[in-house]
């Protein structure tokens, strides 16, 4: 759970009052975004933090190229009997007692090995990717699916708002680490297919479409009060007047007026969805070995903590390097479009 | 308002039921293959796994097994697939456990929530809140089983300073045991909630502070001090309050599952996280419905005290 408030990295004291006087000094004619694209310049803590998180994007894209190029080893290979030579010195890649070998801060086992022998810097990397990944597409999930149900229910109203919103209850009743955990053990299982979509067991697709749907009502139930107060304003009315349809109505006139919101909610999701994954992971219930990701990575090193704990270190610190980035960047995203906007997410 | 009350109350066990139906789903619908052949495991003859499916009532349509697994949740009956122990005993075992961690952790992270968001209020825009606003959202960004992990590692086993994780008993250990083991884990989980908390106080206060109520109150020549703690502060902490209410909920419902399981408290999360690894599916049951419970209870009773204390709110 994450719920954010008032500025964090714009440190002015009235925040409000200082949009207002920024607002007189635009010239005339200055759109709303062009304002908060301008504001969201001139917070630098927000916009560094921001090129952090692209940093650590493409540092994670750069995987292959790493564990080719410099390591030459792949995220599963196991070197559990071998040793390497380190300034000269050969030492064991795991020791007899199971201890694996630390940073040696060169090409091969920068970050040291894992208890299999492999190379944790490559899985690092790898881990990274896959993190991320499940973290941006859960995201995309849950904007998608958000933005659909929020419109159709407070568009719509009536029976079909009622039914949507009942829904949203059960959802929110539910824990949302319980349900996680439950859909991630058992979708793990064997499997699910549904019509053409068909998801395999041990498939990254699992924890990605588990956190999209487990968010989607933290955000519906904004966007549908929104779209509530939206519908009765005069433009709506006024394109109602003019024989839109209720469709063309939600994708040119509401969904536009969504946009801050989406937004202001994105990069913070993103950063919930991605320490919800490694929680999952942690208990067994998101990304299955031997595929890495973060939260795995702890998981697995937390039992070699008191002889080799490089191994919970490493995925904590890019763990939290990127959410915190993610974190900084979305509130300076919400200070910028929208200051007032209360966020509230749970993980 | 009694309609109201009762509306909700319904409402709440409409919901409550639909929990277990989607939960009892997961389990039974979502896995393909039989599930007496996967308790039964891989040397088991078929006739051992006829006599699972018959004990467990495997055989029977989905609507019996649920109105099987539901009647012996009510009756108390309910035992484990794994080792055949009763649900509710080892419930009632781990409860007392995830209730001291979850309380303890809820006046920390509301005590420490407070002081600090008031401390960063008054000091709004100075080098002191600065330092906090980065302290808290480092709080905020940092997963409760990696930080609760390297507090064992470093406090627990490098300083020695506190034990290496378990719980004691009062009644075991005394007081001061049970405090000693229970230091590390109510920091590790309070940590996210004291960033969280103080970020809201803040700027409720902030948004407060220019309101025309506390411009009388000064005007009228109130001190500056009482000004904060009777005016400010007391506004600024009705949302929160609120807040404490539902979180509270959160933990106990299943948000220290992973805060057990780092420091062995051997709570109900910690029972639910087991349970899950043998899939054992009665014990996640009667979790996540005592978990639901939790949340819609306290969500209710939120909703109602605030529609008895607060008459703008329309009763629909």
């Amino acid at each position: 759970m994450a719920s954010t408030d008032s500025a964090a990295t714009d440190f002015s004291d009235d925040l409000p009052a200082a949009i207002a006087a920024e607002e007189r000094h635009a010239p005339a004619g200055t759109g709303p975004w062009r304002i908060a694209l301008r504001r969201l310049r001139r917070n630098k803590v927000a916009l560094a933090f921001g090129v952090l998180f692209l940093l650590l994007v493409a540092v994670s894209l750069a995987a292959p190229i790493w564990a080719n190029e410099v390591a030459h080893t792949t995220p599963y290979q196991n070197r559990i009997a071998d040793t390497i030579t380190i300034d000269g010195e050969e030492r064991n890649i795991v020791a007899f007692d199971g201890v694996p070998i630390g940073p040696t801060w060169h090409g091969e086992y920068f970050l040291g090995a894992d208890r299999n022998g492999r190379d944790v810097m490559v899985r690092l990397l790898y881990g990274g990717r896959n993190s991320l990944l499940i973290g941006i597409g859960a995201s995309i999930i849950t904007m998608v699916f958000a933005t659909l149900l929020g419109l159709l229910s407070g568009f719509f109203g009536g029976w079909l708002d009622w039914i949507i919103s009942r829904c949203f209850d059960v959802m929110w009743a539910f824990p949302v680490i319980l349900l996680g955990v439950a859909l991630g053990v058992s979708l793990n299982i064997s499997g699910i297919t549904i019509g053409p979509l068909s998801l395999k067991s041990g498939s990254l697709w699992i924890p990605t479409v588990i956190i999209g749907i487990a968010y989607v009502v933290y955000l519906a139930r904004p966007i549908r009060g929104q779209v509530l107060a939206l519908r009765e304003k005069e433009f709506v009315e006024a394109a109602r007047a003019q024989g839109m349809g209720p469709w063309r109505i939600m994708l040119t006139e509401l969904l536009p007026n969504l946009a801050s919101t989406l937004l202001v909610f994105f990069p913070l999701i993103v950063a919930n969805a991605i320490l919800l994954e490694a929680a999952l992971s942690f208990l067994g219930a998101g990304v299955q070995p031997p595929e890495p990701s973060w939260g795995l990575m702890i998981s697995e090193g937390i039992e070699f903590l008191t002889s080799a704990p490089h191994l919970t270190i490493a995925p904590g610190i890019m763990l939290v390097l990127t959410v915190l980035a993610l974190n900084i960047f979305g509130e300076g995203v919400r200070d910028a479009l929208d200051p007032r906007a209360k966020i509230r997410l749970e993980h | 308002m009694a309609r109201f009350i009762v509306r909700r109350l319904v409402g709440m066990v409409l919901v409550l039921f639909a929990v277990s139906v989607l939960t009892f789903l997961i389990f039974n619908v979502i896995p393909n293959g039989d599930p007496a052949v996967r308790m039964a495991g891989k040397n088991s003859t078929p006739a051992q796994i006829e006599q699972i499916r018959k004990e467990w009532h495997f055989d029977q349509s989905l609507p019996q097994q649920y109105a099987f697994m539901m009647k012996q949740i009510f009756t108390g009956k309910l035992v484990s697939y794994a080792d055949q122990t009763n649900v509710w005993e080892q419930i009632r075992m781990g409860l007392p456990r995830t209730f001291a961690l979850g309380i303890g952790a809820a006046i920390l992270w509301m005590t420490l929530g407070i002081l600090l968001g008031l401390y960063s209020a008054v000091r709004a825009g100075r080098f002191s809140d600065r330092v906090l606003t980065v302290l808290a959202l480092i709080g905020i960004s940092m997963p409760v089983f990696w930080v609760g992990a390297l507090m064992n590692y470093y406090l627990g086993y490098k300083l020695e300073w506190f034990p290496n994780g378990g719980y004691v008993e009062i009644a075991q250990g005394g007081l001061g045991e049970w405090l000693y083991h229970l230091i590390l884990p109510w920091t590790a989980l309070a940590i996210l909630f004291i960033g969280v908390y103080s970020r809201i106080l803040r700027s409720n206060i902030l948004d407060t502070i220019n309101d025309d109520y506390v411009r009388t109150a000064r005007a009228k020549g109130i001190s500056e001090r009482r000004v904060m703690t009777r005016h400010v502060l007391r506004n600024s902490l009705i949302p929160i309050v609120t807040l404490w209410g539902l979180d509270f909920g959160l933990v106990i419902a299943g948000g220290a599952v992973l805060t057990e399981s780092v420091f062995d408290l051997q709570g109900v999360g910690q029972y639910f996280a087991e349970a899950i690894g043998r899939l054992d599916v009665p014990p996640v049951m009667a979790v996540t419905l005592l978990g639901a419970v939790f949340i819609v209870v306290l969500n209710t009773v939120v909703d109602i005290v605030y529609a008895v204390l607060d008459p703008r709110i329309r009763l629909g």
